[in-house]
């Protein structure tokens, strides 16, 4: 697993890249670092409280001068920029630094430099051939430095297992998953607009979809692209618009219209810090409320968070079979470390996933209405042949059976119960999700969205310590599935564990919602707002206190 | 797409079977007027009547996809345009049509209308200008013209107004028209010429508010003693008379036109033949298929997943 945390520069500033291996199940970043690779001083002072007693620093001993009083480390200085410069000429300056280092790293951790080799020819295959040349020769360099036996002898890898039963792996970010989680699920249509850190699903989709039959339209704004993806919906083709929390709410007029006129719609909600433009490249759970009330009026519309990059895959999948079955729109909330972090997964088997995104334009019946009260709202595509010589408007003003506009009190109730009481019938399919660890105990953590790794390895080191924990993480956030009072029955405690504010009143928005939904008084909260993703630690500390 | 292999047999598109609710608009609208127009152009044209699409955003005018009997969405203020856009780009079958007013077309919606003419959508955009905000009852509008007494602007509009065809010429619309809503004649010519337009089509129609801005368009109504001047547009004959004439092509041209004072000149100020944006995104799908060969969905998005292992 990887995480990368950029600035919000054009270039230039501190990035930071972390890889945590294991040959199980990778669950968070880690709470601390065994190996830790510094190019600058800013970024030795930065992050050396990071790294564990007794790790390795690998320094540039050209530009950095590590405390020689933190003796729990062991330190190695490599004069990374004057032989990067050696080995390619005066010319490159400050570049190739970072293939010099990767070169270090795959002498260190045994990595097949073949493969890398191919990976940075294939990288740097766009630009003239020189620029693919200097890097393998920086990687070379660095590969040949002769960094010490002992170092390399600390770290050696099993060969990786051959998975004969299993799938093969494939390795994506979050918003690849996402975005290839919609082409599975028949989205051929969409609109954007550009925002940190939602851009790079539009620019998949953009340069995709096409090769599906398919357009997606970078629009002029937040209001033209949600208005589009309306367009595209209402013809027949299920589409998606996504942003961040700040375009998320240019579009909740229009959002609310699907809610009314009953128009299924993907939004996906890539969260960043907030309110305003907030944290834009840091991680945060504070769109939930958003999501689910963000709508003037009665507007109800479901809400599904991904727990994984590979729950992004499958999250996009089962948001598009809500908004076709019940004709609703769906919000996907993924987040930014979601978003950016790179995860193996098992390959989905798309032959049995992929659906065929053809609208229904077959005639009806006679007696066709669009806003039928004794059904869940099934629209007639323009271009569907109407057999009684009706055709149906769909509309945004509270509307009768046929779609008439009608101010009519007994109308607007019955019309408000049917919108309502659809997902109130997705609540019941939902299935509950399953408890990690012990069915009943002491104390069981909820969580939602990217805290799913920290929270469960939480769980499993407390467990192996001999403490009894357990967690629940939800997917389906509106409606709730039913069922989970009994679950948050079998525990002395429950712990909502999210990266949002405690509020007023001392609870996060889940809590709050858990807390206003179940009236339950042992529902209690742990939050942070410090736009960095939960530690193991860090939960551990708060729920064991 | 799963188009049935045998259709109900086709009935005529009549204005009876075009006819829906009964207009709420007040007696003596100039909409009615755009409303008879338009079902005698579909009358006319006899498209296939479940292709054509009636949309509309938020204003008196745009209750229209109320009263035609056709597929219709009546959406949000202002955002018709991009909704249209989706309908027009993922559905070449269609026949889609726009109505809407100033207000949601020039104030709320002015960014929506320049894109979507920038891009060239496909589509045929119906604005009824009638000045003021009625539906809302009396406000100024993005055309009120500098004077006009309304309830925000007590002692007479201060704003420089909006002019319509010079936005749109600006923006760049590929058909700009100008109609009044008692020439019905004009008015269903100037639709015509829309319709058959291969990209993004306006007609501005000076329709009257008879509540809220009575005897706006007086000056361009003959019977009231106005002048309604038509537009003599080329006819490329190489005769002396063609040289005094406009040439619809000419952008410069249609602008100075643009800026006669008001009530102007009505008919076809603009109409350049630009590939539209329905047929661009169409090339790329039909380039990114036949380099995909025969591979079905399935296998390209596997394809893709290879690459990621």
């Amino acid at each position: 697993m990887t995480y990368m945390t950029i600035p919000s520069t054009i270039s230039g500033g501190p990035s930071i890249f972390q890889v945590r291996i294991g040959s199980g199940e990778v669950l968070s970043a880690g709470d601390e670092a065994d190996f830790l690779v510094a190019l600058h001083q800013h970024s030795y002072q930065e992050h050396i409280g990071f790294l564990r007693d007794g790790g390795i620093l690998l320094y540039d001993s050209d530009n950095v001068q590590p405390d020689p009083n933190k003796k729990q480390f062991v330190h190695v200085g490599v004069p990374i920029t004057g032989l990067t410069i050696e080995a390619l000429g005066g010319s490159a300056k400050d570049k190739g630094k970072n293939i010099f280092v990767l070169g270090l790293l795959a002498r260190i951790f045994h990595l097949d430099t073949e493969k890398l080799k191919r990976l940075i020819a294939e990288r740097f295959s766009g630009k003239s051939g020189d620029v693919a040349n200097t890097a393998l020769m920086a990687f070379q360099a660095g590969f040949a430095y002769p960094v010490g036996n002992v170092l390399s002898r600390l770290y050696r890898f099993e060969p990786g297992l051959e998975t004969t039963a299993g799938r093969a792996q494939v390795t994506m970010d979050g918003n690849q998953a996402l975005a290839y989680g919609l082409i599975a699920a028949g989205v051929r249509h969409g609109a954007g607009y550009p925002i940190t850190p939602w851009s790079s699903i539009m620019e998949i989709l953009r340069s995709e979809l096409p090769k599906y039959g398919g357009v997606f339209v970078q629009a002029e704004d937040e209001l033209g692209a949600v208005s589009l993806a309306l367009g595209f919906s209402y013809a027949g083709h299920l589409a998606v618009t996504g942003s961040a929390g700040p375009g998320i709410s240019l579009k909740s007029e229009a959002i609310g219209w699907a809610s009314m006129a009953e128009i299924p719609l993907l939004v996906i909600n890539v969260q960043r810090g907030g309110p305003s433009t907030g944290l834009p490249t840091n991680v945060e759970q504070s769109d939930l409320y958003q999501a689910i009330f963000g709508g003037h009026g009665d507007s109800p519309r479901a809400v599904l968070a991904a727990s994984t990059v590979e729950d992004c895959f499958y999250i996009a999948l089962e948001a598009a079979r809500i908004a076709r079955k019940y004709s609703t729109p769906v919000i996907i909330l993924s987040d930014s470390s979601l978003a950016t972090r790179i995860e193996a997964f098992d390959e989905p088997d798309l032959k049995s996933l992929m659906h065929d995104p053809e609208p229904d334009l077959a005639p009806r019946d006679e007696g066709f209405k669009p806003y039928a009260l004794d059904r869940v709202t099934s629209h007639a595509a323009p271009g569907t042949p109407m057999r009684d010589g009706k055709y149906p408007v769909v509309t945004g003003l509270e509307h009768d059976e046929m779609g008439h506009p009608t101010g009519s009190p007994k109308l607007h109730a019955a019309m408000t119960a049917k919108r309502r009481r659809k997902l109130q019938l997705l609540a019941e399919e939902i299935p509950l999700p399953e408890v990690h660890g012990d069915p009943s105990g002491e104390a069981l953590l909820v969580g939602w969205g990217s805290t799913y790794g920290p929270i469960h390895e939480a769980v499993n080191q407390a467990r192996e310590r001999g403490e009894g924990l357990s967690a629940l993480h939800l997917r389906h956030l509106h409606p709730l599935p039913s069922g989970l009072n009994e679950i948050f029955d079998r525990f002395k405690r429950v712990i909502v564990i999210e990266m949002n504010d405690a509020g007023l009143y001392g609870y996060g928005q889940l809590a709050t919602i858990l807390r206003a939904r179940y009236c339950n008084p042992r529902i209690r909260s742990l939050t942070k707002t410090d736009g960095l993703t939960f530690r193991v630690r860090e939960i551990l500390e708060g729920v064991l206190k | 797409m799963n188009v049935p292999a045998v259709l109900p047999e086709r009935e005529k598109v009549t204005k009876k079977a075009l006819t829906a609710d009964h207009p709420t608009w007040c007696p003596g609208c100039g909409d009615f007027a755009v409303l008879a127009a338009f079902y005698k152009v579909l009358e006319k044209r006899q498209l296939p009547h479940e292709n054509i699409v009636t949309l509309a955003g938020i204003g008196c005018s745009s209750r229209f996809p109320y009263f035609v009997n056709t597929h219709g969405a009546h959406f949000i203020h202002g955002r018709a345009v991009p909704l249209a856009s989706g309908v027009s780009l993922s559905r070449p079958d269609l026949h889609v049509f726009l109505f809407g007013g100033d207000g949601d077309g020039f104030s709320i919606g002015g960014n929506h209308l320049d894109h979507g003419a920038r891009k060239n959508i496909r589509l045929t955009y119906v604005i009824m200008d009638n000045f003021v905000y009625g539906l809302t009852k009396k406000q100024t509008s993005p055309t009120s013209p500098i004077g006009y007494r309304s309830k925000t602007d007590p002692t007479g509009a201060i704003d420089q107004p909006v002019n319509p065809i010079k936005k749109l010429i600006a923006a760049g619309a590929t058909f700009v028209a100008r109609t009044h809503a008692t020439q019905i004649n004009h008015m269903m010519q100037m639709m015509e010429r829309a319709m058959d337009h291969d990209g993004f089509s306006v007609v501005e129609v000076l329709s009257e508010c008879v509540e809220f801005f009575p005897g706006a368009f007086d000056a361009g109504n003959p019977r009231k003693g106005g002048a309604f001047t038509i537009i003599e547009e080329k006819k490329w004959d190489n005769t002396p008379e063609d040289e005094a004439r406009h040439d619809v092509t000419d952008e410069i041209a249609a602008y100075r036109l643009a800026n006669l004072p008001f009530p102007g000149l009505f008919g076809v100020f603009y109409e350049i033949d630009r590939p539209t944006k329905n047929s661009l995104e169409s090339k790329w799908v039909a380039e990114a298929r036949a380099k995909a060969g025969a591979s079905s969905d399935v296998e390209i998005l596997q394809k893709t997943f290879d690459r990621m292992k």
